[in-house]
């Protein structure tokens, strides 16, 4: 056992049984170890199940502040019978194991390299309890109260978290505490501390901690959206869940208690999206929620919406596919399958949010793309960020900023006798300007419809008037690129010929691995993409680097598709670390991949 | 294939409403469907209840799906928005322009294909939701622009154009949307405009999800013997249980039909609806009567039209859903965005 203990920077994992109360011990848990003043990264692998399958909590403790997953287990909190062979295996060579000693166990259960700490979690909650049900949810909260104990964590930090969690209820808070008691006393009692240790900082901040589902449907509050229609869908239904809740607390009526909103829960995604759809034709800003199989369910519409310039917007809270795949997995796997949704040549503005916080900017301001553009946005999160409470920053608004409503002509505008073609380019940006229906009695009324028409919205099949129109709308694609956010660039220390882009919920491990890779004495520059269509940076990126990885949550390499396709990029420019188990991308990986890739002399160097 | 725009001349005698409009007002491109076709009977029919309603034009929405049906709204209202949305998709984007604005007036155009095949679900959905609208089907029994192949509202036994006899069970949307819950279900004919426009005026006026299954004869595919959606079937065997009047709540009321014979329904909007009875046993606000009462009539092979159904105090989407008064899209940025004090209060509920 090493002796030298090591301070806020290792990874425990809890390895339960799903729908055994264990979700709201383990977050405390977490939220003990921020109260502190530690920041945690947390994450939750989960089946597709509501009782009885395994489950994971991965808690990684970073006063460091690296946010994505490292890799590794050092503490294994292993309560899953189901899993143990697995669960033992996974600790880190000088980790340890922390299970229930109740009933004795095989020495070859164990390892020879890891530490072990038994503690008889069900004997002690026989002992203490009569029902059931407390037995089993106390006996999270005694392992809760061991680890505070074992960690060198401060009891007091859970007392403030219980009492705000029961609000008054003083028997629950009494109870709870008398169980988190009863683990530490048995610690103190029998066992040593560990050589892993929680210490008390200050790098937690004013930061907030939150999902991106969450943050997301707050993001919508604020971009204006009035309607929402969803459909139940793995891991995107709590954004539908968190709108609900925020429009019920910000937007009801003061005076009348009536909603200023409206929320249907649809049949399918098929009429999710149209009626999205059709709020957004009559002036509403208007989304829907979903994941993969909803995506290629929805691609008629989006194809509608492309092709007669109706804004809409879709958060796609990616999972693992392909078909229904791994539902309760993580991957960037829909680009290919948002950007170029529907059938005929249709492509769709993307943005890429690596974290809550961005979840919240991009989601308001995918509702002024999606008006200003005429056209479906699509806001990529993944499960990684839908799902999983993350430390950012604090959300901002600026207090100036209005709703871009984009072109639309009004009832004075129509008054004023100016000439109205909907589909007509007056700006040269190829965005046209709309009418909302009933503007005005006797002008800018039009057909909307999915075949091909004019500037003046009047049908035709002419070849002419229809090549002219999916120019317009290539040009008006064009004009989004000035208006997606710019990718952001991590410059190395020195000069260095080689570059990496990655976008999403890897950014974070991706930030840690290039400090990785730098102490190593590999110096990168990054490139954090943060939607589609690129911006011209990208392509001038490429250009400057020697080498360039591209890093990315799918089989098939999805991102550099679109960059090799979208800029005539030679695709052996670019090279591929992709990571699609399922599981969240780890700076492990990342790093460990290009340190080998560029070892191995298997990555290149172009002329 | 191109539009053809109606010349905009008019005799300088045409009537007008009291909004000063005439009829030629409420139309809109020339039809591009056959000579004959039942749909164009019933844009007409459209055309004259909008009129004689005195709706402004603008105040209309109307949208439909695809086919020669959801073709149609190209022919009516041209100074109306329109969309022609997907294939049977119509409901869900209707459902979702009524949440944008729900001061519109929405007029839903359809087919049997539209709405018993492809958009079944969708039908159903907007339809249990009390959706405020107006939705025609204009059935036919048949899939006209691929020229002929049945649909699912083709009875069993009928015989297609080629010969064909139809072996699986029809879909009657009329009973379909009594039991889903529809505050307004009616049927008519194409070629019975007496009593097509009418209906459609108290439908417009109804709130609520309101449906007519107007059977609409197809001159190409449909109208030969074997058919049961011809001409020549459905006036053999059309049992109209009422005739309607509808009365708007400016009119003077005047009674001339004797007690016993009428039933008056006045609905949310201060219309009446009269209904000169026809069939004694008929009563339009018994849903659980209306059912029965189609299922025998069907038995015995007859097509029962007239209004079958209404529920005057009727309830929509927007009562279900508690929504401001004020359309959604009309709401200014400080009724939508929150702010920063109550940014700051989320924040601190997050830490």
């Amino acid at each position: 056992m090493p002796v030298t203990p090591r301070y806020n920077d290792f990874v425990v994992k809890f390895a339960n049984v799903n729908g055994s109360g264990s979700a709201s011990a383990n977050g405390l848990f977490a939220n003990g170890v921020m109260r502190m003043g530690v920041p945690v990264a947390a994450r939750n692998i989960f089946p597709s199940n509501i009782q009885g399958l395994p489950t994971w909590y991965e808690v990684r403790i970073t006063e460091e502040g690296h946010l994505g997953r490292r890799g590794g287990v050092d503490l294994m909190v292993a309560m899953n019978p189901q899993t143990w062979d697995k669960d033992v295996a996974e600790i880190e060579s000088g980790g340890f194991l922390f299970y229930d000693s109740t009933k004795p166990m095989p020495a070859s259960a164990f390892r020879e390299d890891i530490g072990v700490i038994g503690v008889p979690l069900t004997a002690m909650c026989n002992a203490a309890y009569q029902v059931p049900r407390e037995r089993q949810l106390f006996k999270n909260i005694i392992y809760v109260g061991a680890l505070c104990a074992l960690l060198g964590m401060e009891p007091e930090v859970f007392e403030t978290l219980f009492a705000e969690q029961f609000k008054g209820r003083q028997r629950l808070i009494d109870a709870n505490l008398a169980a988190l008691q009863m683990g530490v006393d048995y610690v103190r009692e029998h066992l040593e501390p560990l050589p892993l240790q929680v210490r008390r900082a200050d790098r937690v901040g004013d930061r907030i901690y939150v999902e991106g589902n969450e943050a997301a449907a707050l993001g919508a509050v604020y971009g204006g959206a009035t309607v929402c229609a969803w459909y139940p869908i793995t891991p995107s239904t709590s954004l539908a869940e968190a709108f609900t809740k925020y429009c019920q607390q910000l937007r009801t009526d003061p005076e009348t208690g009536k909603a200023r909103y409206a929320i249907v829960q649809a049949e399918d995604e098929i009429a999710s999206i149209g009626m999205v759809v059709g709020a957004g034709w009559n002036g509403a800003r208007a989304f829907t929620c979903t994941s993969g199989p909803g995506i290629s369910l929805m691609t008629e519409f989006v194809g509608l919406s492309y092709f007669a310039e109706i804004p809409a917007v879709i958060f796609d809270v990616q999972r693992g596919g392909p078909s229904t795949g791994m539902p309760t997995r993580t991957q960037q796997a829909d680009l290919l399958a948002a950007a170029y949704s529907s059938h005929g040549d249709t492509k769709h503005p993307l943005l890429f949010p690596a974290d809550p916080g961005e979840c919240f900017t991009m989601g308001a301001l995918a509702f002024d793309l999606a008006d200003r553009l005429q056209t479906t946005v699509f806001v990529m999160l993944d499960l990684d960020i839908g799902m999983n409470e993350w430390l950012v920053e604090p959300f901002q608004w600026d207090e100036e900023r209005q709703l871009d409503r984009g072109k639309v002509m009004t009832y004075e505008y129509l008054e004023s006798g100016r000439d109205f073609g909907r589909y007509l380019d007056v700006d040269g940006d190829g965005i046209p300007y709309r009418t909302y229906p009933g503007a005005h009695p006797t002008r800018g009324a039009y057909f909307t419809r999915g075949t091909s028409r004019n500037p003046y919205a009047r049908y035709s099949e002419e070849g002419a008037v229809y090549v002219d129109n999916m120019q317009r709308l290539l040009r008006k694609f064009e004009t989004a690129k000035s208006l997606i956010p710019a990718p952001i660039l991590k410059k190395a220390k020195g000069k260095s010929k080689d570059g990496v882009i990655y976008f999403g919920s890897s950014s974070a491990a991706m930030d840690e691995a290039l400090a990785a890779l730098a102490a190593q004495g590999l110096q990168l520059d990054g490139l954090r993409v943060r939607g589609f269509p690129f911006a011209d940076a990208v392509y001038d990126f490429i250009a400057a680097h020697e080498r360039v990885f591209v890093v990315e949550q799918n089989r098939d390499a999805q991102l550099k598709t679109l960059i090799v396709t979208e800029g005539g990029v030679d695709p052996a420019r670019l090279t591929s670390v992709l990571h699609y188990d399922g599981t969240p991308i780890t700076a492990r990986f990342i790093a460990g991949e290009i340190a080998m890739l560029t070892a191995t002399g298997q990555v290149e160097a172009a002329e | 294939m191109t539009y053809i725009l109606k010349p905009q001349l008019h005799h300088p005698k045409l009537p007008t409403n009291s909004l000063g409009y005439t009829r030629r007002d409420y139309e809109g491109s020339v039809s591009t469907l056959c000579a004959g076709c039942g749909h164009d009977s019933i844009s007409a029919a459209i055309i004259q209840a909008v009129y004689e309603l005195e709706i402004l034009p603008h105040r209309i929405a109307k949208l439909s799906g695809i086919g020669c049906s959801s073709k149609t709204p190209d022919y009516f209202l041209g100074a109306s928005h329109g969309f022609n949305t997907v294939h049977g998709r119509m409901p869900s984007v209707l459902t979702g322009a009524n949440l944008a604005n729900r001061e519109l007036i929405y007029l839903g155009v359809s087919g049997d294909g539209d709405s018993a095949s492809i958009g079944f679900g969708q039908f159903a959905h907007a339809i249990r939701r009390g959706v405020n609208m107006t939705y025609i089907v204009e059935n036919n029994g048949v899939y006209g622009l691929t020229k002929g192949q049945f649909s699912a509202t083709s009875d069993k036994g009928s015989k297609s154009k080629r010969g064909v006899v139809n072996h699986d069970s029809a879909i009657d949307l009329v009973s379909i949307a009594l039991q889903l819950g529809a505050t307004f279900v009616a049927r008519s004919f194409s070629g019975d405009k007496a009593q097509l426009v009418p209906l459609i005026k108290a439908a417009l006026s109804h709130k609520g999800a309101a449906f007519i299954d107007t059977i609409s004869p197809c001159v190409q595919f449909n109208n030969h013997a074997g058919s049961t959606k011809s001409y020549d079937f459905v006036r053999e065997h059309n049992e109209a249980v009422n005739r309607l009047d509808v009365i708007v709540g400016r009119e003077a009321i005047d009674v001339d039909y004797a007690p016993g014979e009428t039933i008056e329904v006045a609905q949310h909007d201060a219309s009446i609806l009269r209904l000169h009875k026809l069939a004694d046993s008929y009563d339009p606000t018994d849903r659980v009567g209306a059912i029965a009462y189609l299922q025998s009539a069907q038995a015995r092979g007859e097509i029962v039209t007239g209004l079958l159904y209404v529920d005057p105090e009727a309830e929509d989407l927007h009562d279900g859903l508690g929504t401001v008064e004020t359309p959604l899209n009309a709401l200014s940025d400080s009724e939508l965005v929150p702010g920063v004090e109550a940014l700051a209060r989320i924040n601190a509920v997050l830490r």
